[in-house]
This record gives structure tokens, C-alpha cells and sequence, in this order.
């Protein structure tokens, strides 16, 4: 990533600086120490849920007949303790947090791409069709999104292809908007005036030299998107309507913990602790970015 | 101010419209239709049930009658609630959403404006800490994770208040949802209030306040308070329909008999008309509250003006 926004700076973008945009960024970020235990905290969080399920001593949906909800314990190797079916706890949260992360990296990716070429080319192109744009997006702004997005997980099944298309068709709108604006002042910029000069096409300015350049606030935005995907992922999953059976994420985890509160609080802690901690550190990593990317507070 | 509100009802036409064809469309795609039961229904009795409901007709039509029926209030038959229309369960869930609701946007205003502004004068002391850090794990803990952690500690552990049900709204029934609706907007509401006190209290009107002499007391009443309570304002638009969409949620978890639950069950149930009618009724309510949340915020800062 570094050095990606490093070359395209040097494309012309960028102002004289003793060191590149994306250096810079990241010396800032790695001051902030709120930050910088996040990230180490996700990196570890998605290590475990990606190379966990294979360490664990149990499977994912093996049965342990000699324990059915059985508390956290280290003799038997149920270390988050098992579910009423006698599923490994842990094993289940570390693999619900695969689907969860993909979900928001899926979703996130969608999302980041149909907001930033809408917003790119409407800020771009502007005028009409600037306007008519953008006033289809504050017609889906006043949409009630959630209530949509249940609808279509009812009507076409709850597929996890849909649940990845369905949360990024919904989170792209403050992108669109995000990037445009970016757009619209980098577009009066001398180096896109000298790349039509020289008979580059529209096409070309927009994917080469506009988007590149809204890099910053755009990176931010996504750490800001995921946090939101996940809770999405989660709360559809909670009413039943999100991963089913044999997949299971934190949502899922979640509300099946809430059923077996009474007698088994370790299923309804474990997961919860997951995916709170998740979301927290991608806040903090999120407000991080923001400081370290934002020129105003140089 | 009269012109404006028509304007904006106005403009509020077309996003409905989109709710509303939107939902009927993709309720059509869906496989089977209402009376596909365990038994096939004779074919004369089928034909009379579908010609009652309209549904011999084209989609076009069929469209353009829910339309016209949805105009005089009528949202159609629940299909799996036989003797209900869903105007019906509307009508009788909406009531105890609401009073959840109120109650939930009450106490986010009530305690995070309070929150925001001690944190913001007290700034960088451990108060300030504190009460900035609890918002922080209010706005990373989702709402269906507090809710039953609530209910454990309240209802199991220490039995206090009831774990779930509503009890005609007996208040010992609606503490711990309200407070489990209303903590995410506590903190979001206690957040803002403190950045933007703090970015008031920085300003050049403020500080001609206290140079001419005026007590601190007075200066954050009548000066700094109005203009810090701007950005919460128009952040009521967002807090309400995340009410609404978390109410969803917390009614599912404590039982409570608002639409939000009949949505989730619908939802569960395949029960389309009353998940469309749901859809559609949350749309028109979120578009009419943001409307009202326009019409304070004109109200609050002098700046804006409708009425041109």
C-alpha cells in the first residue's frame, strides 16, 4: 500500500514533501499507540480465525458425546467450553470469525468498488448528470436500508453470496458521495488538465489518475465501513436471517448463546468478546487512520 | 415554513415509491405463493381464493391495486396470520413500539448531552476518561450483545427486574429494553456533544462572553449551549432510525409484542405481505421523523431558513 501511493504521488499529485504522502501516514499512525495495539490486536484476532480451526484439538462439527455444554476447561481440550450439542466452543467462534471477517473484507471490497466509480465518474463527468447522480443517492440514503436488505435475504434465501452482495449494495452510498467530492477539487488540478492535453481519455483520467488520488480518504472510510459490515453481518445472523447451518459466524454464535444464557453464560461471552473486540479495535484503528492521513491535522 | 414542509412531502413521493415498488416487485419474485399448503386445494376453491385477493390479475395490475389500496391504509391480508390484515398487527404492535422508542430517544438525550457537556468541561481530567471510554465500548458493543448480558445480570443474577414480556408496559417490564435500545445513542449523542461544546467553546463569540464579564454558569447556558446541540440534532434523523431498526432486535430478545418482533417473525415465516407492509411502513415513518428532524434543526439555528 505504501508504495503504491508513493509512485502515484510522484505522478504529479503530490505537493513537495521531504517524504511521500503513504510514509508519512504511516509514521504518524505507528506514534498513535491506541492505533497500533488495534492493529496488532486484528492481526492476531484474524491469524487465529484463519489457522485456528485447524489447531484446536476438536472439529468444527464433531461431537463430544461426553460433554454437552460443558464449561471452558483444559483437561479435555474444550478450552471456550462445548455448545448444547457438544461442538467445541472455541473452535466454532474462531471459525464464525473466518466467515464474519470474510463477510466484511467481501462486502467491504463491493461496496468500495461501486461507490468509488460512482463517485468518481459523477464527480468527474458532472453537470447533469453530476446532479441526477447524486440525487438517486439521497433517494437510497432515505431508503430504509436494513429493512431491504431483510426483505432480499427472505425472498432469495440466505445464500452467503447474497448476504456479501446485499450488505456492500447498501454500505457504498457514503463513498459515492466521499470520492465525488474528492473528485470534484482534483479535477481543476494541473496534471489532469496536462493528461487531456495530451489526448488521454476520460476513461483512462478517471481509473489512472482520479481514484489513485482519493487513495487517502478512501482508506480511511474503509476502516470506518468495516466495523459497520460486520454488525450488519451480525445482527442479520442474530434474527436468523444471515450463515445457516453448517456455517456459522459471531451473529450466529451470538443468538444461539443467548438462547443457553441461564445455565451456559460461556456461549454467549466468548463469541460476544470476539466480535466486540474486533469492532473496537477497528474503531480505534479507523479514528488512527484519520489522524495520521487527514492533511488538516499535520 | 408551510411551503417547505409541502416541498418536502412532496419530495418524499418518489422515495416511497421506490420502497414500495421495490418491495412489491421482489415479494413477487419470490417462490410459491400464499396458499401453497401441505394440501393442494381443489382448483375451483384456489381459483375463488386467488380471484378474492386479486391475484388472478396481471402484476401490473396487481401492482397498481395495492397502490391504490395502500393509499387508503390498507396493506393487504397477512398470509400466515389468516384472520389479521396487516394493517390490523400494524395497528397493534405500533403502539408499543413507539412508547419503546420515545422512551429510549428520551433517555439517549437525557443522558448524553448531560454526559457530553460535563465531559467537555471537564476535559482531559479522569471524568473526562472515563466517561469517554464507557462511550466508546457503547459504540462497539452492538445492541443484541448488551441486551442479554442486561437481562442475565438483571434479570437472572440479580432479579431485580423482569427478564422479557411487556405486561400492558408496566415500567419494571420496559427498564432494561429501553436502556439496552438506548446505550449505542447514549454514547454516540455523548460523543458528539462533547466535540462540538468543545469546538464551541473555542470561538470568538465565547470569548467575547467572558470578557464582558459574564459568569462561566451563564456563558454555557445562554451562549455555548444552543450551538453545541446542533450537530445532535441533525444527528436525530440517524439515532431514530437506528432506534427503529435496533428495536427489532430488542423486542425479538425481550418479547415484546411491537412490529418489530411480528417483523422478524414474518420475516422467518415467509409471510410477505406483512414483511412488504412492515418495509414499507418503517419507510414512511423514517422519512416523515427526518422531516420533523429538518423542521427543529430550522428551528434551533437561526442560519437556516425554509421560508424563501
Amino acid at each position: 500500500m505504501t508504495t503504491e501511493t508513493t509512485t502515484l504521488h510522484a505522478q504529479g499529485a503530490s505537493p513537495h514533501l521531504g517524504e511521500s504522502l503513504g510514509r508519512e501516514a504511516w509514521r504518524r499512525l505507528k506514534q498513535n499507540r491506541a492505533a497500533m495495539a488495534s492493529l496488532v490486536l486484528l492481526t492476531l484476532i484474524a491469524v487465529a480465525c484463519l489457522v485456528g480451526p485447524w489447531l484446536t484439538p476438536w472439529g468444527l462439527n464433531e461431537v463430544d458425546w461426553t460433554a454437552f455444554s460443558a464449561p471452558p476447561s483444559l483437561a479435555d481440550g474444550h478450552y471456550a467450553g462445548t455448545d448444547a450439542n457438544g461442538r467445541d466452543l472455541l473452535t466454532r467462534t474462531l471459525y464464525g470469525g473466518q466467515i464474519s471477517l470474510s463477510v466484511a473484507v467481501v462486502a467491504t471490497f463491493v461496496s468500495l468498488v461501486i461507490g468509488v466509480l460512482y463517485g468518481a465518474v459523477a464527480g468527474y463527468v458532472g453537470g447533469r448528470v453530476d446532479t441526477l447522480m447524486m440525487r438517486f443517492v439521497d433517494i437510497m440514503y432515505s431508503l430504509p436500508f436494513m429493512f431491504m436488505v431483510i426483505l432480499l435475504m427472505v425472498v432469495f434465501g440466505r445464500h452467503i453470496l447474497l448476504i456479501y452482495a446485499a450488505i456492500g449494495a447498501v454500505e457504498w452510498l457514503d463513498m459515492s458521495r466521499i470520492v465525488r467530492g474528492q473528485t470534484l477539487a482534483l479535477k481543476r488540478r494541473e496534471f489532469v488538465e496536462a493528461a487531456r492535453a495530451l489526448g488521454v481519455r476520460g476513461r483512462t483520467i478517471v481509473t489512472r489518475h482520479l481514484i489513485p488520488n482519493t487513495l487517502g480518504p478512501v482508506i480511511v472510510y474503509v476502516t470506518l465501513t468495516v466495523p459497520k459490515v460486520i454488525l450488519l453481518e451480525s445482527f442479520l445472523s442474530f434474527l436468523g436471517l444471515g450463515v445457516q447451518e453448517p456455517m456459522t459466524s459471531w451473529g450466529v454464535l451470538i443468538s444461539e448463546g443467548v438462547d443457553m444464557m441461564q445455565g451456559a453464560p460461556w456461549l454467549l461471552l466468548v463469541p460476544s468478546t470476539f466480535l466486540a473486540l474486533t469492532l473496537f479495535c477497528l474503531n480505534f484503528l479507523g479514528d488512527g487512520l484519520r489522524d495520521a492521513l487527514d492533511p488538516r491535522t499535520r | 415554513m408551510l411551503l417547505y414542509v409541502f416541498k418536502r412531502l412532496f419530495q418524499a413521493i418518489p422515495t416511497l415509491l421506490i420502497v414500495i415498488t421495490l418491495s412489491f416487485f421482489l415479494m413477487h419474485l419470490a417462490p410459491g405463493g400464499p396458499f401453497d399448503g401441505e394440501r393442494q386445494l381443489p382448483a375451483e376453491i384456489e381459483a375463488n381464493l386467488l380471484a378474492t385477493y386479486n391475484l388472478d390479475q396481471p402484476v401490473w395490475k396487481q401492482y397498481l391495486i395495492y397502490l391504490g389500496n395502500l393509499l387508503q391504509g390498507d396493506f393487504g391480508p397477512s398470509f400466515r396470520y389468516k384472520d389479521f390484515t396487516v394493517t390490523e398487527l400494524i395497528a397493534e404492535g405500533f403502539p408499543v413500539s413507539l412508547e419503546l422508542g420515545l422512551w429510549a430517544i428520551a433517555l439517549a438525550l437525557l443522558l448524553g448531552i448531560p454526559l457530553g457537556i460535563v465531559a467537555a468541561l471537564r476535559r482531559n481530567t479522569g471524568l473526562d476518561y472515563v466517561v469517554m471510554g464507557t462511550a466508546l465500548a457503547g459504540v462497539a458493543i452492538p445492541n443484541f450483545v448488551i441486551a442479554p448480558l442486561l437481562a442475565l445480570v438483571f434479570g437472572v443474577m440479580l432479579a431485580w427486574l423482569p427478564v422479557g414480556g411487556w405486561n400492558d408496559g408496566h415500567w419494571r417490564n420496559m427498564v432494561l429494553p429501553v436502556v439496552a435500545l438506548s446505550i449505542q445513542q447514549i454514547a454516540y449523542i455523548a460523543r458528539m456533544t462533547r466535540a462540538s461544546m468543545i469546538e464551541v467553546l473555542g470561538s470568538h463569540f465565547i470569548r467575547t462572553a467572558r470578557a464582558k464579564g459574564l459568569s462561566e454558569r451563564e456563558v454555557i447556558w445562554h451562549h455555548a449551549l444552543r450551538p453545541s446541540l446542533l450537530p445532535v440534532v441533525s444527528y436525530l434523523g440517524p439515532a431514530i432510525a437506528g432506534i427503529i431498526t435496533g428495536s427489532v432486535v430488542i423486542e425479538q430478545i425481550f418479547g415484546i409484542p411491537g412490529i418489530g418482533r411480528y417483523f422478524v417473525q414474518a420475516a422467518l415465516n415467509r409471510d410477505y405481505t406483512l414483511v412488504m407492509g412492515t418495509v414499507v411502513f418503517y419507510g414512511m415513518l423514517i422519512v416523515l421523523l427526518n422531516l420533523i428532524v429538518d423542521l427543529i434543526y430550522s428551528v434551533l439555528d437561526p442560519q437556516i431558513r425554509y421560508d424563501d
